[in-house]
């Protein structure tokens, strides 16, 4: 009774002729338990997506109604005229991406200045980026709310970017990526008189584009889904993001209109979650990475 | 920014001193232009130091190290958000929350809500990795579905499920309507919110845990399985003598990880009960929000914010005690 043999032939075809069936069915139990974890786990998602196409007679049905009688953007349509939901989109699609861009080049940046220059207390700016990960950032957040708030920052765009833009996880993996580059190749293009910035573009970066792909999308997942500090500087509709907006949406049609709330949800997570369905492979890979163990 | 017009070794200016300092035997000056040269290359490495890792320091000190030392500081005061005058109390903050009558059961809510999505999440993430770590069909599409939810808003996956929990028109009233159970008063009878928010963090956490699993299960060697399978061991006793000891290390950095995030999760009690109803879902973190932002007490909410900074602390320092040498860190 060997666990690794029946693995083995998982690959074939189930009805293998001659099979005692009592050798299968340990197999038929682990596609029962892994179709029913799939189904559980994926139920939510298309329950949301089916709900934001029903009208309110066929969301508040008992016994309930599965599928939408004639699907319809109607709650996508009264969300927007709750909520400027073309604007927070916009807002939060333009924090995004200026704020993972930022992140990159600050994060690969920093790590260049760690791996190839020699510079005093070098140590020491290592040591103060890296801990910066064990720093929950609760801590932070009355301080640099009063500062935002003495700067005038409440309400602007750099008020929500510029407290969240210092980059460790970034510095980090991109670090640790720099520690593996061949070393001679940097040394040639520097007898080839290549400058710092030179050496950085055309060799460094395109060297790199795994880790960049991995930090990029990382940055934009957590930009994207980033909550608590926009929703503290923000209370003006035209500056929300997407999930703050989500939160007016909340306490100004409350539960009562569960239709319009469920369609404003789908438009906060569909678009991460099409950037994962297609770019699973590197998103997956920058957010499980800091585990590898050896 | 005055060393960009830092002369070239050779120049003019330089040229009489380093004749000068060269010794009468006519020895050739290179030592000393090396080390000029590599003065200068000092000096280039610093400018460009500054330039490339500067921006990114200087963030970090303002926004991180600044607030942290602050913090500290406020604890200290009796000082309410926004008002212009504040109290120097010492650890009056601290002392208030030791006393204070709600602090119990803050800390309960705490301890059960990181023991169960914890617990729940290494328990579940483990026996799903070991399914999908044998090759069956359409497993890639069961770990997709079950790795999305990971990357979806915190805040939106609270209000999705709030409409799931219903108890009149949600899908889980139904679902327990199939075995017959009546649903309980997810919204307001306790224990059930404190249950549904447990809930709702191990469905969004689940898929992050089995896929670091199963990255570790991928590194079990074969041999060592197939030597115990002839050995005439049971896969539950090659699991949990051969396994799980070799997964440790993962076992370890999980809930590290796992306490660290479920101690500072914030979104979904936020979207979902307010930390209500009575405080029966109010964590440590989300009492820091509440003293501070809607209580205006930003001097004690920061005594509140320090000691759930200790408690991260001490996690990270056990990590750090135990797992420096299983993770690569350079």
């Amino acid at each position: 009774m060997s666990a690794a043999t029946i693995d083995r032939t998982a690959a074939a075809p189930a009805g293998i002729p001659g099979r005692p069936p009592r050798r299968r069915s340990p197999h038929v139990g682990a596609y029962l338990t892994m179709a029913f974890a799939t189904v559980v786990l994926g139920l939510p998602l298309v329950w949301l997506l089916l709900a934001s196409l029903k009208t309110p007679e066929e969301l508040y049905q008992v016994p309930l109604q599965w599928l939408p009688g004639s699907p319809s953007l109607d709650n996508y349509a009264q969300a927007a005229g709750a909520i400027p939901l073309g604007r927070l989109l916009a807002n939060s699609i333009g924090l995004t991406v200026v704020g993972a861009g930022l992140k990159v080049a600050l994060g690969l940046a920093c790590a260049y200045a760690l791996v190839f220059l020699d510079f005093p207390f070098k140590k020491l700016v290592f040591g103060l980026v890296i801990a910066t990960l064990m720093i929950p950032p609760q801590i932070t957040i009355i301080p640099n709310y009063t500062l935002v708030a003495g700067l005038g920052w409440l309400n602007t765009y750099q008020g929500i970017l510029v407290p969240g833009l210092a980059s460790a996880f970034g510095t980090f993996l991109f670090r640790q990526h720099f520690l593996t580059l061949p070393a001679s190749i940097l040394e040639a293009a520097e007898l080839d008189g290549a400058g710092h910035w030179r050496k950085l573009w055309t060799f460094v970066v395109p060297m790199s584009t795994p880790t960049l792909a991995a930090v990029a999308l990382v940055s934009v997942v957590t930009e994207w889904n980033d909550y608590l500090w926009p929703f503290l500087v923000v209370d003006h509709a035209d500056k929300m993001t997407l999930p703050v907006g989500l939160t007016l949406l909340q306490n100004t049609d409350g539960m009562s209109n569960w239709g319009v709330l469920l369609a404003a949800t789908v438009v906060v997570t569909l678009p991460i979650l099409l950037v994962f369905l297609v770019l699973q492979r590197r998103l997956v890979a920058g957010l499980t990475a800091g585990a590898v163990s050896g | 920014m005055t060393t960009v017009v830092t002369p070239r070794p050779s120049g003019p200016p330089d040229a009489p001193s380093a004749r000068a300092g060269t010794p009468p035997a006519g020895r050739p000056p290179a030592p000393r232009t090396r080390s000029r040269l590599g003065a200068r290359r000092r000096r280039n490495a610093l400018l460009w130091a500054l330039l490339l890792a500067g921006p990114n320091v200087l963030l970090i000190l303002v926004f991180v190290y600044r607030p942290l030392l602050q913090s500290l500081y406020l604890s200290t005061l009796q000082w309410n958000l926004g008002s212009p005058s504040a109290r120097f109390v010492g650890l009056g903050n601290y002392a208030e929350w030791f006393s204070a009558p709600t602090t119990g059961r803050i800390v309960t809510t705490t301890l059960v809500f990181t023991v169960a999505t914890v617990g729940g999440a290494m328990v579940l993430g483990l026996g799903l990795a070991l399914l999908l770590n044998r090759r069956l069909r359409g497993r890639g599409v069961a770990r997709t579905v079950a790795f999305a939810p990971y990357v979806l808003s915190g805040f939106a996956v609270g209000i999705l499920w709030l409409f799931m929990f219903d108890p009149r028109y949600g899908l889980v009233q139904e679902l327990l309507g199939w075995v017959g159970l009546d649903s309980p008063a997810w919204y307001t009878a306790r224990p059930w919110p404190l249950v549904m928010v447990i809930v709702v963090y191990l469905w969004k956490n689940l898929g992050y845990v089995a896929l670091i699993y199963l990255a570790g299960l991928q590194a079990v060697p074969q041999d060592l399985r197939d030597a115990a399978a002839l050995d005439g061991a049971s896969s539950a006793r090659a699991l949990r003598s051969i396994v799980l000891p070799l997964l440790t290390p993962t076992t370890f950095f999980l809930l590290v990880t796992m306490m660290l995030s479920s101690l500072q999760s914030f979104d979904i009690i936020k979207a979902m009960t307010q930390g209500g109803p009575l405080g029966s879902t109010t964590t440590l973190m989300y009492s820091v929000y509440e003293e501070s932002f809607v209580n205006g007490r930003a001097g004690y909410a920061s005594a509140v914010a320090t000691v759930l900074f200790l408690v991260l602390l001490a996690v990270t320092a056990v990590q750090m005690r135990y797992v420096q040498r299983k993770v690569h860190y350079a």
